[in-house]
């Protein structure tokens, strides 16, 4: 039978994935695809405990409305981020991590 | 049968994720981001947060990466084949996560309360139509159905209804700023 720990470690194999993608990848764009995959993955974990929660005969809801603003802030994020990246394309003429050294001592 | 399909999706929610990781051309990486997104989604649906699950759907595999491959298609970007590898970056990458990995599931395997199965954690439908106070959730529950959005709207627009408002005008802090910062900068002479 599936238990809460599979979910649990399935949600952090994903959130690894992320963590990886954003660490060794240098295509802004793909750091932020990463990013989205460790929000979700926050979120499988929040659903699940919500699952696993039962009060009264029914699923802990608390929690799902908490997911539910985690999807609208990941996706007023993306929108701003995205325009952050066409910006930098636009003076840089690229998307890779290498080309934004301005600050760098 | 339920344990296959939650292996199934698992596999192809974190196979596809892995895609996202290692493909070269962004746009396959975008599109193996929504392959992962609708297997995360048909999880949503196996703990039954069939709301969630949907909205995952549309927001994510619908909204946000049409977006994504949107940028990636008007800015023309090419894949990095040829390129020489960061060497540095990779390593701490896997290393980070690797080591990220190992922990949540030395954690989550050592948490007691996480070995509750679905078959022991029921969901109690006529015993919580006597809980609620609202007659059509309680009409919802009595027919044997589970009635989440309704129950996700409870709890929003009951108890959270100010953080609501607060989102909401996050959004259009969020739709201001980015037309603010996509409008061109006039030339200084």
């Amino acid at each position: 039978m599936i238990t809460l720990n599979h979910y649990l470690i399935v949600s952090g194999l994903l959130f690894s994935l992320g963590l990886a993608g954003v660490v060794a990848r240098r295509n802004i764009l793909i750091i932020y695809m990463c990013l989205e995959m460790m929000l979700s993955a926050a979120n499988l974990t929040l659903v699940a405990f919500t699952r696993f929660h039962v009060t009264d005969g029914l699923p802990d809801f608390t929690a799902q409305s908490l997911v539910f603003f985690t999807i609208t802030v990941a996706a007023a994020e993306v929108a701003v981020g995205l325009a952050i990246i066409v910006a930098l394309y636009r003076t840089k003429r690229s998307v890779e991590t290498e080309s934004v050294t301005q600050l760098q001592g | 049968m339920p344990s296959l399909l939650f292996y199934l999706f698992a596999l192809i929610t974190l196979g596809f994720g892995l895609m996202v990781v290692l493909a070269r051309n962004p746009v396959t990486s975008a599109l193996s981001l929504a392959m992962s997104f609708v297997g995360l989604a048909a999880l949503f649906l196996s703990l039954d947060a069939y709301f969630i699950g949907i909205i995952q759907i549309l927001v994510y595999a619908g909204a946000v990466m049409v977006l994504f491959l949107f940028i990636i298609m008007l800015l023309d970007i090419k894949s990095e084949e040829g390129k020489s590898f960061n060497l540095k970056a990779i390593v701490g990458g896997v290393v980070l996560a690797a080591v990220l990995a190992v922990q949540i599931a030395a954690v989550a395997s050592s948490y007691g309360p996480g070995r509750t199965n679905l078959a022991e954690a029921r969901l109690d439908l006529p015993a919580a139509a006597e809980y609620t106070k609202l007659p059509t959730i309680a009409n919802d529950l009595r027919a044997g159905t589970l009635p989440d959005a309704k129950l996700v709207g409870q709890s929003l627009f009951q108890r959270y209804g100010f953080h609501l408002q607060v989102i909401g005008l996050l959004l259009l802090v969020g739709t201001v700023g980015v037309v603010v910062l996509s409008k061109r900068e006039k030339e200084v002479n």
